[in-house]
């Protein structure tokens, strides 16, 4: 069985800087793979250029077998590559709704535009949202604009779905909820590539962990293991405090 | 914006043709050419309103569209073409202009989208002056005369102006119902957001682009055959690009009915200016239009007219009460 996602050498300069390097790794479907780094290892940079935001300038992006290297953001969507946004990007004068049908209209395939609101409830309804569907988007909350475009990605029915940090800002009780969503979301058959700075969602949520450092890829395994790689630590802390961290962790 | 459309646009705007297609009829030549104006003026703001209102992008190059319709028009009729034919002609012309231009330049966003539409007005008045043998240069263009007695004429001119301003108008109904505008609507609120929910976003704005071009080429088309001959100055005139834009944003972009209301409140304004201010209407009209965008910055549509109507009777009632 062939890999739902796969990047083969993927690199992205902007003028001399390698943003991202070199960097390869398959997606199986079905699978739930989060993506963490430091701040500026080139997490969302890799998005963008799984998702045709930025053409990668080498390397290769394969989606269910076919090179979709060259594509434009629009194309990826129709094709069942729905991402998200870290800084979510609503249309704000239209109302939750209209938001989630834009998304149903242009990026999935509705018979016609009743379809695309049904489809749209629907996905609200999924995602908890549905008592605020006439709301103007720019009234909702933070975590309910999350939400928003987590339903968004989900109206295009989408084969593999990129999530840029959609837990970020977001207190306790609002993760666990998230959480389940996203377990919820998995459950429909949807890939998921996370990229996350909590540990709690990295650890409960998927089954391998990959580990970006100045736009390359450091690591890759199981995320228990991962949280003691002495590189991955390194990357986050520094060596001094990553070896008095492994002296610490060896004594107990 | 998806629930069912009021029909109320669309009964004021009939009512509305219906009663500009009387002045013949009822009022004098003057008040025939005042119609006229209005009309022409309208389908330019109405076209403007598909680029400018519904996608956002601040267009200026109403004026290019409009003198290479002028042009278009004018070289067809000079070799023959009959009249109407000669104005069809300038619509289909112009919108093949705008498809390529388009292309290019609405890779560009914002102030360089507005800078880029704008110059197309520049080197088009450029090509047209530089290219003597053709387009006779500086030295204008005598075009083909409509037939008829002056009366009969300019009722003619008006109900052809009419009939694009009902076209752009539908154009608009057509455009705020569709797919087409639901995108449209999209890529003005945020245009990486449609992009990434699936919208092709540089077709939908070369579509709207097109859209807002054929309707000014025709206008030129027709403006100058009525008026008989034409210049670079006079067709690629900076005010109309500018002008344009500023008629639908008094009345409300990205409405319906906007750019109607703001073609008439500034054609009128500026004949009463004109007719009474010879030296200082220029300096009063740019005066109103800093003090509309200042305190109307929605538009006259856009004024919240029931709490503005209940005010007066309020203040009344107040003033009874101690008494």
């Amino acid at each position: 069985m062939s890999p739902i996602l796969e990047l083969q050498n993927v690199s992205r300069a902007f003028g001399g800087i390698k943003a991202v390097n070199d960097v390869s790794f398959k997606l199986e479907e079905g699978e739930i793979v989060a993506l963490i780094g430091p701040n500026g290892a080139g997490k969302t940079t890799l998005v963008n250029a799984i998702t045709g935001v930025h053409t990668p300038t080498a390397g290769k992006v394969f989606f269910e077998g076919g090179d979709v290297t060259r594509q434009k953001p629009f194309q990826a969507a129709r094709r069942g590559l729905a991402r998200t946004f870290q800084i979510v990007q609503p249309f704000p004068k239209m109302t939750v709704l209209e938001n989630v049908a834009a998304s149903a209209l242009f990026g999935g395939h509705p018979e016609s535009l009743a379809e695309a609101h049904d489809h749209a409830a629907r996905e609200l309804d999924f995602v908890g949202l549905g008592h605020v569907a006439q709301s103007p988007a720019a009234s909702l909350t933070l975590p309910n604009r999350k939400r928003l475009e987590l339903a968004k990605s989900l109206a295009m029915s989408p084969k593999v779905l990129l999530l840029d940090e959609v837990n970020a800002g977001l207190n306790a009780t609002e993760i666990d909820g998230a959480l389940d969503l996203i377990r919820r979301i998995a459950a429909r058959g949807v890939s998921i590539l996370i990229i996350e700075h909590l540990m709690k969602v990295v650890l409960s949520l998927s089954s391998r962990v990959l580990v970006l450092h100045h736009g390359e890829l450091i690591a890759e395994g199981p995320p228990q293991e991962m949280v003691h790689d002495r590189k991955v630590i390194e990357a986050y802390l520094g060596p001094k405090f990553a070896e008095r961290f492994q002296k610490e962790m060896a004594l107990g | 914006m998806m629930a069912r459309k009021s029909p109320w646009p669309l009964i004021a705007m009939a009512l509305w043709l219906a009663a500009l297609a009387l002045t013949p009829v009822v009022l004098g030549n003057y008040e025939v050419r005042i119609a006229i104006s209005i009309a022409m003026f309208t389908a330019l703001a109405l076209s403007w309103n598909i680029i400018g209102g519904f996608t956002g992008y601040p267009s200026f190059s109403t004026a290019a569209f409009y003198g290479i319709g002028c042009y278009v028009g004018a070289l067809a009729q000079r070799s023959g073409v009959p009249a109407a034919l000669a104005w069809l002609a300038a619509a289909a012309f112009v919108g093949g202009v705008s498809f390529l231009i388009g292309a290019i330049v609405l890779r560009l966003k914002g102030h360089y989208f507005a800078i880029g539409s704008i110059a197309l007005v520049d080197i088009s008045r450029l090509v047209v002056s530089s290219w003597g043998e053709v387009t006779g240069g500086g030295n204008g263009l005598n075009v083909p005369l409509l037939q008829g007695r002056p009366p009969e004429v300019s009722a003619l001119v008006l109900y052809v102006m009419l009939g694009i301003m009902a076209a752009a108008f539908l154009a608009n109904v057509l455009v705020d119902r569709s797919r087409l505008g639901f995108g449209l609507r999209c890529i003005e609120q945020n245009e990486d957001a449609a992009d990434m929910v699936g919208i092709d976003t540089t077709r939908y704005k070369i579509a709207a682009y097109v859209l807002s071009a054929v309707f000014p080429g025709a206008v030129g088309a027709v403006y100058a055959s009525w008026v008989g001959y034409i210049d670079p100055t006079d067709s690629f005139d900076i005010l109309t690009t500018v002008k344009v834009p500023v008629m639908a944003m008094l009345g409300g972009a990205g409405t319906l009915l906007g750019p109607v209301v703001g073609a008439v409140s500034f054609v009128l304004l500026e004949e009463i200016f004109w007719a009474n201010f010879l030296e200082w209407n220029r300096a009063i009209m740019g005066a109103i239009v800093v003090a509309l965008i200042f305190f109307l910055p929605g538009g006259i549509l856009k004024l919240d007219w029931r709490a503005i109507l209940r005010r007066p009777s309020r203040r009344k009632a107040a003033e009874r009460k101690p008494g």
